[in-house]
């Protein structure tokens, strides 16, 4: 089967023929499967942002393409137009992208522009709602006097609710607090298995991506430096910590206890893989 | 995109022209708007854009540059031209239909286009080669005169310097939102007029909020930092007139008196 998206050589340069010129991305060769949860890592301006604006056709690529179900986005107009609506992405702080009267329409301003029935349109926007939390009573509210955690919440029901086929999201959590950041997981988790669909996820918190994503990718200065699973990515720590990056603080502790002679698995990256290594390491030891 | 607009931009960099001192630059622009203006001939029209050219290839600001700012008033430029061409007495060339080109037309067609470009170009150079706020700073000390009849000198050129700063950052935050409704298919290209204009709500609502927001922060970091005006505020960099400024000035008087001198024999 092709997979849903896919680069092919992409590369961009912002501000070409200006004395601001700078390569963003280079020779991008990526590839996307249905029902994936997918996380991007990389330092700060090493291309994340850029890279996910050009799978939905916001940015044209200046050399390379990006391809849908095997398909160039850029290959007719009403194809890229399509594209816009099937992966679907979220800014970082797409809290400051609200604008309507009420929540009720600022979700239902994407579906909408797709030109679906009313009736469809109103069953979207309330499934939506649902699948980010947000109450009923709260649908007719002004997004304006909502909390920060609530708008966010608004915004990404806002993209949900064109359900689309691949969720673009970058750093969905960056600024919230331990509750509102796994609230948050949970819904766009719960959307990914009611739909199948694939998630793709720009975070700066390894914790975060370390329990949520099946296949990690990290980029480095505008190139995709690694890929595989966190588990694989993970045991790198010398090479990512050389990019500015950083492995999770439990797989840090256990590296340690390696290092103090301690025979530890060291590819853990949540508590409770920690909990159960340790178990483990404590029966063998018992029987011994 | 968006992105594109140089207008009003700052180009950073150490050329003679960047190194003059603001003040030398803004009574230049002057100089060289009065110059244009007083200009009457192809000679007067020549030693003009010879010192534009001049300026232009000292502060090595690439063509290119000063193109893509002018695309903006392109339409204006076109109109004036036109304009111009169709509605000047004078001497017929030739007529169709409801239109005469009379051959003063042709002349002063060529010479409004001219002109508007040199004036623009002459003036973006300005803000190419001065940062906003020695551009500020310039204005400043150059208006305190003023302050004797109580003009709030200080304050306006702390607003324009503020609006100066956040042109760029309401750009960037322009083409934020609008990729953030584009995302959610909204479409600004196609439509009719009233489409279009309906089309623009989902960006200017959420603009209008984060500037109002952003003023907010800016006001509240200001006096955080003890802002409170003008008075007994002293300065990191003080301006201070080099050698090279009283040449360029004292060079800036001799070319006006030469153009209006040329101008006045209708040269
Ligand atoms: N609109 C733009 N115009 C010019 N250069 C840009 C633009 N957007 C990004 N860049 C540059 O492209 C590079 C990659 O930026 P990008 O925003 O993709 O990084 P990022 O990985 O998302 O960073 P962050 O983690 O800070 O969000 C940076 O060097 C940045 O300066
Ligand atoms: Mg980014």
């Amino acid at each position: 089967m092709t997979p849903i998206l896919q680069t092919r050589d992409l590369t961009h340069t912002y501000g070409a023929g200006t004395p601001f010129e700078s390569d963003a991305i280079q020779q991008v060769n990526l590839s996307f499967e249905r029902g994936e949860f997918v996380g991007i890592i990389g330092h700060t301006g090493s291309g994340k942002s850029t890279l996910i604006q050009h799978l939905n056709g916001l940015l044209k690529p200046t050399g390379g393409d990006v391809l849908l179900d095997g398909r160039s986005i850029w290959s007719d107009k009403k194809f890229t137009r399509e594209t816009r609506f099937r992966v679907g992405l979220v800014f970082q702080y797409p809290e400051y992208q609200l604008f309507e009267e009420t929540v009720y329409q600022d979700i239902a301003f994407g579906p909408k522009n797709m030109g679906l029935k009313q009736d469809e349109i109103d069953q979207r926007v309330r499934r939506a709602a649902s699948f980010v939390g947000i109450p009923e009573e709260n649908l007719e509210k002004s997004p304006f006097e909502l909390s920060g955690g609530q708008k966010r919440r608004v915004a990404i029901a806002g993209v949900i609710a064109m359900e689309p086929d691949v969720l673009i999201l970058d750093e969905p959590t960056a600024g919230l607090d331990p509750v509102g950041r796994e609230g948050i997981l949970a819904n766009i988790r719960a959307y990914q298995a009611a739909q199948n669909a694939t998630v793709i996820m720009v975070s700066h918190s390894m914790e975060e991506i370390a329990s949520n994503v099946s296949r990690l990718i990290v980029m480095n200065h505008g190139r995709v430096a690694m890929t595989g699973a966190p588990r694989e990515v993970f045991t790198r720590s010398k090479e990512l910590i050389s990019m500015g990056l950083d492995i999770p603080q439990i797989t840090q502790v256990f590296l340690r206890m390696r290092d103090m002679g301690l025979p530890v698995d060291t590819s853990v990256f949540t508590v409770e893989q920690a909990l159960e290594s340790l178990l483990t390491l404590r029966g063998g030891k018992g029987h011994a | 995109m968006l992105k594109d607009i140089t207008l009003g931009q700052y180009f950073p960099g150490n050329t003679p022209v960047h190194r003059l001192d603001p003040r030398t630059k803004l009574i230049l622009v002057v100089v060289y708007i009065v110059a244009l203006f007083s200009a009457g001939g192809v000679v007067s029209y020549a030693v003009v854009l010879a010192a534009l050219a001049a300026v232009v290839v000292l502060s090595k600001i690439k063509l290119k540059v000063i193109a893509k700012s002018m695309k903006p008033l392109l339409f204006i430029i076109v109109l004036t031209g036109l304009l111009n061409l169709f509605y000047s007495q004078g001497t017929p060339l030739v007529s169709f239909w409801i239109f005469t080109i009379t051959r003063e037309g042709v002349f002063n067609a060529v010479f409004m286009i001219l002109r508007i470009s040199m004036l623009i170009t002459g003036t973006f150079m300005l803000t190419y080669t001065t940062s906003p706020i020695a551009l500020t700073d310039g204005l400043e000390k150059l208006l305190n005169p003023l302050k004797r009849i109580r003009v709030p000198v200080h304050e306006l050129a702390m607003m324009m310097c503020i609006a100066l700063r956040f042109i760029p950052t309401l750009i960037e935050e322009t083409d934020k939102i609008m990729n953030a409704q584009k995302a959610r298919g909204a479409d600004f290209e196609t439509g009719s007029l009233m489409q279009r204009a309906k089309a623009l709500i989902p960006i200017l609502v959420p603009l209008f909020i984060s500037s109002f927001r952003r003023a907010d922060e800016l006001a509240v970091a200001m006096e955080c930092r003890c802002y409170h005006g003008g008075d007994g505020r002293t300065r990191l960099k003080e301006l201070v007139y080099q050698t090279m400024d009283y040449v360029t000035l004292i060079g800036g008087v001799v070319f006006l008196a030469g153009v209006i001198a040329l101008g006045h024999f209708g040269l």
